[in-house]
């Protein structure tokens, strides 16, 4: 059966100039960049190029970037580094509700620890934050607020514009969780008034477990381990050269890609959601109708179960999720749906897809005569349950 | 038969061999596995088929055999369904058979349902020792194991022609369990030697910590009583007797004495001896036929009492509501506790003894 892949949002196929990037690496690159000697060199030079790399297409400076395990460990990096290194200024986080697990969960740890204090900033129907409801939360002893870019479920983008020059206005640090956006719309740091970034190579058509945080210059930040100091002791640990290397060359590639890639496949999204909303009764468009990711289209379908969609469409040649990757097989409405409004038995019918740089039109076809049916037999179903 | 066969797999043995028989038969095959208790919940019970430990290696087995696999979620319907039954059935002073409630109401029901109703498959296969054979009529017949020793059929008896015209028991045909284990071994499936599962599998220990838990009434302290209402002694609560359970009363006289009955609207065990606590008539609940109805409104049967009890000669009357099973010779059966009808190797039906039967 031909698969069509329509999660992109998960984590995207690995760009074959990536794939050979990084097995160039692995078969010919074997020194440690931390050695003095040619070798060592040599892999030296591959990291510096990749974070040459990474800060051109943040609009950052070489320095300001951080190689990092992934996302999570960027954005666990990001509030424990800067709250730990601020303590002495304050002690209050900023965060909202839509946050990824990596963000909301290393936040309550924190309060648990009983070092710091935070207040969650709730959203409104499609998934924006007020600018003024981050303003009314900041508070003298206010150091950190965290605000991420794009949202991974429904795709909103976030006014971080503005929310930054707020944060800047106050004294404050902004981090963004940038893992969603970065690689898919521009996200220039020189213009963009933000501190901290995280990115996620697998994301933008990278390998799995490399990221990156960028630093802004100026932003003190603690490290979360011990060791042999590498990464300006901000991120120790002997560097994944060949991640980094993959991380760098799928950046580059997307930044290049993005102008031709991003409007195709808007348009496929477009079509999947206008498709979805003529043809499946009561469909509900989660997230911003205009305000959102490129690839993202999401949906909530009353009285069809999310878990039983993913494995109904998978049967039928389709891999999609419901809600994020992180939760699935987990039947608990997701925290983003319920921050939206929408009640439990709604958001338990959630359906995300996500498409990439090789969705084609046929394939939105052939989801858009696929769907319909089998949102059909599950709300049948669900009926005869009760 | 086309369409996708749906096996339920546990984890163990028995299942990842129904699987490897259907796949070598040619099926299409979807492997599903049926969370049981809440993700992150920690249970010690080491037989659970339900915990993520079990969902790990259905999820390996199904890899080995390259068959599609899904986690699927029926921790809100089992927690409802057989452990509140559970608890509740012994609070109120009867025995339950939680593997009789998971048949009837999980695996056969939520799950067949989801099988055929959402994921669009024709049948649902499980690892039980028992058979489904086509009848010249057209009815399913539902049908002992091959293997005595391993037979699952008492507990599968109160499937209906609905059930059985979409179940599929690829493992009772087998000889023996050394047959599956040898399918195991050959296509090496990682299950090839882990323990079997029985019993009360969502407990770890003692199931009255269960019941007192949950239910701590049941644990009030009441009077052991003779049938003719003399006080013997005392017991820590009902939650933790079973009606035919040595008592551990009656010392002082010398006599041998059972518990005969439960009263927990007063906390009370009646007591008596052996052939006080036997008798030959029973009332029934819950009745139903594997061939969905009754050869007649009275017939005679080999009832089975417990999971691989021996078959008793009986006559069964149907009545409103019910049945009265009337055995040849006296026998104890505890309330809450299932009898099966057989004829021959063919389970004809089944139901639940009443609380409070007519002695």
């Amino acid at each position: 059966m031909k698969r069509v892949y329509l999660d992109h949002a998960a984590t995207t196929p690995v760009d074959p100039e990536v794939a050979d990037a990084m097995a160039r690496v692995l078969r010919e690159t074997h020194g440690n960049p931390s050695s003095i000697y040619a070798e060592g060199r040599a892999a030296r030079v591959l990291v510096d190029r990749a974070r040459e790399d990474v800060a051109a297409v943040l609009g950052a400076q070489p320095t300001e970037i951080v190689f990092t395990s992934g996302g999570t460990e960027a954005d666990n990096l990001a509030l424990r580094g800067v709250m730990k290194a601020r303590r002495g200024l304050g002690d209050h986080l900023v965060t909202t509700a839509i946050e990824h697990h990596a963000v909301l969960d290393t936040a309550r740890d924190l309060e648990s620890s009983g070092h710091v204090r935070v207040t969650i900033v709730p959203v409104d129907r499609d998934g924006r934050v007020d600018p003024a409801a981050i303003a009314a939360a900041i508070e003298p002893k206010t150091t950190l607020v965290s605000v991420m870019h794009a949202n991974n479920e429904i795709g909103t983008i976030q006014p971080i514009v503005e929310i930054g020059a707020i944060c800047r206005d106050k004294g404050v640090k902004l981090h963004s969780d940038a893992v969603q956006s970065v690689g898919a719309v521009d996200f220039d740091t020189s213009r963009i008034p933000v501190d901290l970034v995280s990115v996620n190579a697998h994301k933008f058509y990278g390998p799995k477990g490399v990221g990156a945080l960028f630093v802004r210059r100026g932003t003190r930040l603690a490290t979360m381990q011990t060791g042999g100091g590498q990464e300006k002791g901000r991120r120790t640990g002997t560097e994944n050269v060949a991640g980094i290397v993959g991380l760098g060359v799928a950046l580059r590639v997307a930044a290049e890609r993005r102008a031709t890639e991003s409007a195709r496949q808007a348009a496929l999204r477009d079509r999947i959601i206008d498709g979805v909303l003529a043809r499946v009764p009561d469909a509900i468009l989660t997230g911003h109708r205009t305000e959102r990711l490129p690839n993202n289209a999401s949906f909530c379908f009353p009285g069809a179960q999310g878990e039983s969609l993913i494995v109904a469409l998978d049967l039928a040649g389709f891999a999609a999720s419901s809600g994020s990757a992180c939760t699935s097989g987990d039947t608990e409405p997701s925290h983003v749906l319920l921050a939206l409004g929408l009640e439990r038995h709604i958001a338990q019918g959630s359906l995300r897809l996500t498409v990439g740089r090789a969705t084609t039109d046929a394939d939105v076809d052939a989801l858009l005569a696929a769907l319909p049916p089998i949102v059909a037999r599950l709300r049948e179903a669900a009926v005869v349950s009760v | 038969m086309s369409g996708q066969v749906f096996v339920a797999m546990s984890g163990g043995v028995d299942s990842s061999v129904a699987a490897a028989l259907l796949l070598e038969r040619g099926e299409d095959v979807v492997g599903v596995w049926m969370r049981l208790v809440p993700g992150g919940v920690d249970t010690d019970a080491p037989r659970c088929c339900g915990t993520d430990e079990a969902g790990e290696d259905a999820r390996r087995a199904a890899a080995r055999l390259g068959i599609p696999f899904y986690a699927l979620d029926y921790a809100e319907a089992f927690g409802r369904q057989v452990v509140d039954r559970f608890v509740d059935a012994y609070a109120s002073g009867e025995t339950p058979n939680p593997c009789v409630s998971c048949n009837q109401h999980v695996k056969f029901d939520a799950l067949l349902r989801d099988v055929v109703a959402k994921f669009g498959g024709a049948r649902l296969a499980t690892g039980h020792y028992a058979r489904v054979a086509d009848a010249p009529d057209g009815t399913r017949r539902l049908l002992r194991a091959r293997d005595a020793a391993k037979d699952q059929s008492y507990a599968l008896y109160m499937l209906g022609q609905r059930e059985l015209r979409r179940t599929v028991f690829p493992i009772g045909e087998l000889a023996n369990k050394t047959e599956t284990r040898e399918i195991a071994a050959r296509f090496d499936l990682p299950t090839a030697t882990k323990a079997e599962s029985m019993d009360i599998c969502f407990v770890s220990g003692d199931y009255r910590d269960l019941v007192r838990k949950r239910a701590p009434r049941a644990f009030d302290v009441g009077p052991v009583e003779r049938v003719d209402g003399g006080v013997v002694g005392q017991h820590g609560g009902i939650g933790g007797l079973t009606v035919g359970q040595r008592s551990g009363t009656g010392v002082a006289t010398g006599e041998r004495l059972y518990v005969l009955r439960l009263e927990p609207e007063r906390s009370a065990a009646i007591v008596g001896t052996r052939e006080e606590i036997t008798r030959t008539t029973y009332e029934l609940r819950d009745v139903s036929f594997t061939r969905d109805k009754p050869r007649g409104n009275s017939f005679e049967t080999s009832a089975v009492l417990r999971y691989r009890g021996t078959p008793l000669a009986a006559a069964v009357e149907v009545i409103p509501d019910g049945a009265i099973l009337r055995l040849a010779a006296p026998a104890l059966v505890a309330p809450g506790q299932a009898v099966v009808f057989y004829e021959g190797d063919e389970v004809m039906g089944g139901g639940i003894v009443r609380a409070g039967s007519p002695g």
